[in-house]
């Protein structure tokens, strides 16, 4: 009886809690409201966790040095555990505090958030994932897939090996496998990879490996039998170091093997530590710096003050500076709606969806920011909702990330007809009218 | 004392057996109906309707179709994430290729196609029985998962291989709204649970449920084992495969496969066996519990540690969540085995003697 008891009173209790709750959320404050939905369990947690402390900080940061012209940032993080279904709640959830942009972090997300955006007026900022063919702003008004698409770093990764070769034209002939994880991430790549084949004529092979990707012996079992010559590794997760695990055991060459970003940070190599030796993977305008000013900025005024999101170990490595330049974009994208609408002021998802798609973030603006070495310009348009894609290799050295490329530019010329095409694409299924260079004015 | 039915005289055979034979429930049955319908489109926020209630209506609808195979039938099936992703992508395939097809006609011909798809992978449900039978039907979900991502065809050869709906119309009005939207998924929900208690209300139920307690017997009595088992998966997989059409087409707009992945198919499960095998209200509570109370969960615990001034982090209570949860399954299951309904009933049991008990 007495549990009983309890058990009533506790649900009253939180019944009208949860109404207290809804009550501070109808509540408007004067900060900039961003969203952060991250996930820090399940089974992808391993770089999410780093990606989330990155970003997180670095919001942490545009406080400490004083907010955006005085508008201070506001933000709450939402556990999506990399499931679609949580992070449309979370995105609801958060939509009603207000948001100036989101930030999906997953493609099916993205896919999801994508539809009820436009009508929320909330722009998605999806740096370096997301779908590739949104870099075309006049049909996706509201996406920004800003620095870099999976199409860019697929490219990147082509010209790297055409130039490890010495020159595209020597890949005639070539076998390239692409070893890649079973879901619309995986598949992004596929396009582009395509068209590269045709032109330069390598064979390309598509090797699906069902998700999460812990069983991969058959996958690795044909790249034995295959012997490409190359392998692009498309994976995620736990995926990363299982196939790493696994080309060791075949014994194929770990410098032949050249990942997505998302596969070429630290806890997707530090299981296999010196197995992954000379493994490569793309970054797009992010990548290990610990000697950069904004590391030394996180670490003396946020973590000096005990304030740091994760371990301090872990600042300036990958997927942190990964989490903090995704932040400082989107801050930027709020910074340059400012400049227009009236600086100081809280902007509505509109006014941001403006700063992001008139971005011009100079070198010397970057180097303020204390992004000096680790990225390069960007400046985005109604058009050209990508801004830039430059990408950089890096290679595991056994104990760090190492870059060992130049900057590499994605080629414009395969590109944009590739954009083109499938927005159009995406357009006609929808019925959309892309919008007029009249509509960019506004 | 106010929950009894002294008084009320049954004078014919279809008083006695309607659904609701008390009259105090056919009273609250149309409260309920009227909140649902009235009180709460006039108090609900978006975030109230887009990732509350509508994700609640449309489990509780894919609960039903489970519970009618599971809870009435008796056969474990673990392919219902599957069901739900035939009757998504068939749905889709239907309103994207045939030029101004109306959303009901797309869902409900995508609920026939999980139908087929249904009765295909219960053939095995004729000869192999319980826990076998729910690794036989494991593999309708693996099938599902393989054949949406790999054939083109079925996804529209989007590159990707993820697809997405817009502009959603019944009868000219537009599904845009979130108002809309829950309206549309409650309106088929009431017409489905409907139905299915009517169902199994009625000679096909009695069949089932024959069948589930014991299907020898059932066949001595003369129940056909496989009429009955096939048209319990034929009845369940038409359910789920609607569900499947309304989460992907009004919840996600944009999906893909691994929205319907095996994950799905045990959360399914788990609302069935949690609200109440063989009852349809208790896919209902089953529903609300797997669905809402991570949702509460989340948010709640941050708040009652607030009172408390500590702080907890975004993981930790993701954690706490999650533990809490699993707890509470436990805990449930220990105190009332037969779920939620079972609860439910037996507080209206008491009601009936309440305030003077024996």
């Amino acid at each position: 009886m007495k549990l009983r008891k309890l058990v009533l009173a506790s649900a009253l209790v939180a019944a009208g809690a949860s109404v207290l709750m809804a009550g501070n959320a109808m509540a408007q404050s004067k900060e900039q409201f961003i969203p952060v939905l991250s996930y820090r369990t399940g089974p992808y947690a391993p770089n999410g966790v780093p990606w989330a402390n990155g970003y997180v900080d670095y919001l942490k940061l545009v406080n400490a040095r004083g907010g955006i012209n005085g508008v201070k940032l506001a933000f709450e993080e939402c556990e999506t555990g990399y499931d679609t279904a949580r992070s449309v709640e979370c995105y609801e959830r958060l939509k009603s505090k207000g948001s100036s942009f989101v930030q999906p972090l997953s493609t099916g997300a993205t896919f999801a958030i994508t539809e009820k955006a436009p009508n929320d007026k909330i722009p998605v900022v999806t740096v370096g994932y997301g779908r590739s063919e949104s870099a075309d702003g006049s049909v996706f008004k509201w996406n920004f897939p800003i620095a870099g698409t999976y199409w860019v770093a697929a490219d990147a990764i082509i010209q790297a090996i055409g130039q490890k070769e010495g020159g595209l034209d020597k890949l005639k002939g070539k076998k390239i496998s692409l070893v890649y994880h079973d879901s619309p991430f995986g598949k992004e790549p596929i396009p582009l990879l395509q068209e590269r084949a045709a032109m330069h004529g390598f064979n390309l092979t598509l090797l699906p490996v069902t998700a999460p990707g812990v069983e991969q012996k058959a996958t690795w079992l044909q790249v034995r039998q295959n012997k490409p010559d190359y392998v692009v590794l498309w994976g995620w997760g736990v995926m990363n170091s299982t196939a790493i695990k696994e080309a060791q055991a075949t014994g194929y060459p770990r410098e032949k093997m050249y990942g997505v970003w998302w596969a070429g940070a630290e806890p997707d190599v530090k299981d296999v530590a010196d197995g992954a030796k000379g493994y490569n993977a793309v970054t797009m305008q992010h990548g290990a710096e610990p000697q950069s000013k904004l590391v030394k900025d996180v670490l003396a005024t946020i973590h000096g003050k005990g304030q740091g999101t994760g371990p301090k170990e872990e600042v300036g490595q990958v997927l942190y500076m990964r989490g903090a330049m995704s932040a400082m974009l989107g801050v930027e994208g709020i910074r340059a709606a400012q400049e227009r609408f009236g600086k100081g002021k809280v902007m509505t998802g509109e006014q941001v969806r403006w700063g992001l798609e008139n971005l011009n973030l100079t070198q010397p603006k970057l180097d303020a920011l204390g992004f000096a070495g680790v990225m390069r310009p960007v400046s985005t348009s109604c058009m050209d909702h990508m801004g830039a894609n430059w990408a950089r290799i890096h290679t595991w050295d056994g104990k760090g990330w190492k870059f060992t490329s130049e900057w590499i530019q994605a080629d414009e010329q395969i590109l944009k007809p590739l954009v083109k095409t499938v927005a159009a694409k995406y357009a006609a299924d929808k019925k959309l009218t892309p919008r007029t260079p009249a509509d960019c004015q506004s | 004392m106010f929950y009894r039915e002294n008084g009320q005289f049954k004078t014919t055979y279809r008083e006695d057996q309607q659904i609701f034979p008390i009259a105090q429930d056919r009273i609250a049955m149309v409260v309920l109906l009227a909140v649902g319908f009235l009180l709460v489109p006039m108090l609900s926020s978006e975030y109230m309707f887009r990732a509350i209630f509508i994700p609640f209506l449309i489990f509780a609808l894919a609960a039903v179709g489970v519970n009618i195979l599971v809870g009435y039938c008796g056969q474990i099936s673990l392919g219902s994430g599957a069901f739900m992703a035939v009757g998504a992508y068939a749905a889709y395939n239907f309103f994207v290729r045939i030029d101004g097809i109306p959303l009901l006609v797309a869902l409900v011909l995508g609920g026939l196609c999980a139908m087929v798809f249904g009765i295909l992978f219960g053939l095995p449900s004729l000869r192999v029985k319980g826990l076998y039978l729910a690794v036989a039907t494991l593999a309708a979900q693996f099938f599902a998962d393989w054949m949406f991502l790999r054939v083109q065809w079925f996804t529209n050869y989007s590159p990707s291989g993820s697809v997405s709906v817009n502009n959603l119309q019944v009868f000219g009005l537009s599904l845009e709204s979130p108002l809309a939207k829950y309206l549309f998924c409650l309106s088929v929900l009431v017409v489905v649970a409907l139905l299915a208690k009517n169902l199994v209300r009625g000679a096909v139920g009695r069949e089932w449920m024959a069948i589930r307690d014991m299907d020898v017997a059932a066949a001595v009595i003369g129940i056909r084992p496989m009429f009955a088992k096939l048209s319990a998966f034929a009845v369940s997989s038409f359910v789920v495969g609607m569900a499947g059409a309304l989460w992907a087409f009004i919840y996600l707009g944009a999906w893909e496969p691994a929205a319907f992945s095996v994950d799905q198919s045990f959360k399914l499960l788990f609302m069935v066996i949690i609200g109440g095998m063989g009852s349809i209200v208790g896919s209902f509570f089953g529903a609300a519990f797997i669905v809402v109370l991570p949702i509460f969960l989340n948010q709640f615990l941050p708040f009652i540690t607030g009172i408390f001034g500590v702080e907890i982090s975004t993981a930790g209570v993701s954690h706490a969540e999650l533990m809490i949860f699993g707890g509470l399954i436990v805990w449930f299951l220990i105190v009332e085995p037969h779920g939620l309904a079972k609860l439910w009933s037996i507080a209206k049991q008491k009601l009936r003697l309440w305030p003077f008990p024996h």
